[in-house]
């Protein structure tokens, strides 16, 4: 089987939080106490993955500024800070990927999520949905326009706050490149006493998840640009068969 | 394992990104529909094949239990699985009759199940020559998740099928292996797989790393 010779670079555990993260507290009944089986023998389960090529996009599937819209001309847009959030998706080898899934949503500018199961005080925006998703080109850039979300309250600690964040969510070319995260917003003070962002042990893995302002890309007049590269697994050929 | 050839490779190579948790609200993000959100043009969701499907055309359902024996209700599942004749089809496409991947979710109200729409895999020929038995690949999204776990769904009715799976096999306590099988129920002339996925203590599921 063709996909059986190749391998993805071995996931870095301890890179990633861990499963059970006592600071953040719902992790501690939701987190194995088993240690993981791993998988010795690549098979082709692990190894391939869906193709959305083919998957009908609405014209504005990444433009959040215009998906919910309900009123008309200005009225029918969302409040906040107007933003492109923008990336490329590469391999650990710096290799494109190309043609991949990113999805992406977020609470709107109040801090407040469209989830029927969402109570905080902040209002919805009636213009707002907070989901978006695209495939990335050629070269592996995928691009969204959205509005800055809002830092909310959460219940686990008696006074903590979410910082701005936009959860995003890549396929790379494998089940095993899957990926889910999150992105923080540069020099927001609420990024190191978050709970959920210390379930990281190194802070250069909070730095693989910081959004930068880039001025470049940024529309005069109009919205400022934060470019969030994701870095998937990279792909391996190993050319020889065991004997 | 890290690259094929003798220079160090931590410099070479990229850090993945650090994964984070999909939250409590993931279904905004990708299952539009519990979270009471309007869909899309064309959502991916639970129905991995029609009728019209080469194969058994089944249901597969389950729950996601913690540590604590309670329901996980605010889960996400992604499913991915060979067709009737043990082949991945990654072409995703609405059109076709099967899809090998496909997203499921536990809900806040009711028995919080989910379940899948599709048919039984074939088994799997592995690059070694190996057999593995007919499986679904699961990946577990939720709040107090910070990666995604991995499991497998197989079937109990494929006995001599999982004795000979190298994957199965290679689950060295014959009771861990149990946790992965899905029990069989006919329900008004269909058939129904079901498997409780638990994260945590007693009966805790397989979780794979690979
Ligand atoms: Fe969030």
């Amino acid at each position: 089987m063709q996909d059986d010779n190749k391998r993805f670079v071995e996931r870095d555990r301890d890179w990633h939080p861990p499963a059970y993260a006592p600071g953040y507290k719902t992790s501690v009944p939701r987190s194995p106490s088993q240690a993981l089986v791993s998988l010795q023998t690549s098979s082709v389960s692990e190894l391939t993955g869906p193709d959305f090529r083919q998957l009908r996009m609405g014209r504005y599937d990444n433009d959040l500024l215009m998906n919910y819209r309900q009123g008309q001309g200005q009225d029918g847009l969302p409040v906040g800070e107007r933003m492109i959030l923008f990336g490329r998706v590469v391999d650990q080898f710096g290799k494109p990927v190309p043609h991949t899934l990113v999805e992406m949503w977020q609470a709107n500018a109040g801090g407040r999520y469209r989830h029927k199961k969402d109570g905080y005080l902040a209002p919805l925006d009636p213009n707002f949905g907070g989901v978006g998703r695209c495939l990335t080109d050629e070269q592996g850039w995928y691009r969204f326009r959205t509005i800055k979300p809002g830092p909310y309250p959460w219940g686990n600690g008696i006074n903590t706050w979410r910082p701005a964040h936009i959860h995003v969510s890549v396929m790379g070319p494998s089940i095993s490149t899957r990926l889910v995260t999150q992105m923080y917003f540069e020099g927001d003070p609420l990024i190191p006493i978050c709970p959920i962002v210390q379930t990281l042990k190194d802070p250069e893995a909070v730095e693989t998840m910081t959004g930068r302002l880039d001025m470049a890309r940024s529309r005069p007049m109009d919205c400022l640009a934060y470019r969030f590269d994701l870095v998937v697994r990279g792909e391996l050929q190993t050319y020889f068969e065991n004997q | 394992m890290r690259q094929p050839n003798s220079q160090p490779c931590s410099e070479l190579i990229l850090r993945e990104t650090a994964s984070q948790t999909a939250g409590p609200y993931v279904h905004i993000g990708l299952a539009l529909d519990v979270a009471g959100l309007p869909e899309r043009d064309e959502e991916v969701w639970n129905r991995m094949a029609t009728p019209e499907a080469e194969g058994e055309f089944i249901e597969v359902v389950g729950t996601v239990i913690d540590g604590n024996g309670d329901l996980v209700r605010d889960a996400l599942l992604e499913a991915w699985q060979a067709d009737a004749r043990g082949q991945y089809q990654p072409a995703f496409d609405l059109q076709n009759a099967f899809n090998s991947f496909g997203r499921t979710a536990t809900t806040a109200d009711g028995n919080s199940e989910w379940s899948l729409t599709t048919i039984k895999p074939g088994a799997v020929a592995r690059g070694d020559g190996k057999v593995m038995a007919p499986h679904i690949n699961l990946a577990i999204f939720a709040r107090g998740i910070n990666i995604h776990l991995q499991t497998r769904l197989y079937f109990e009715d494929e006995g001599e099928a999982n004795a000979a799976c190298p994957v199965l096999g290679a689950i060295e306590s014959p009771a861990r292996r149990r946790t992965l099988i899905a029990k069989r129920e006919e329900v008004d002339d269909k058939v129904r797989y079901r498997l409780d996925i638990r994260l945590q203590g007693e009966g805790e599921t397989v979780f794979f790393d690979f």
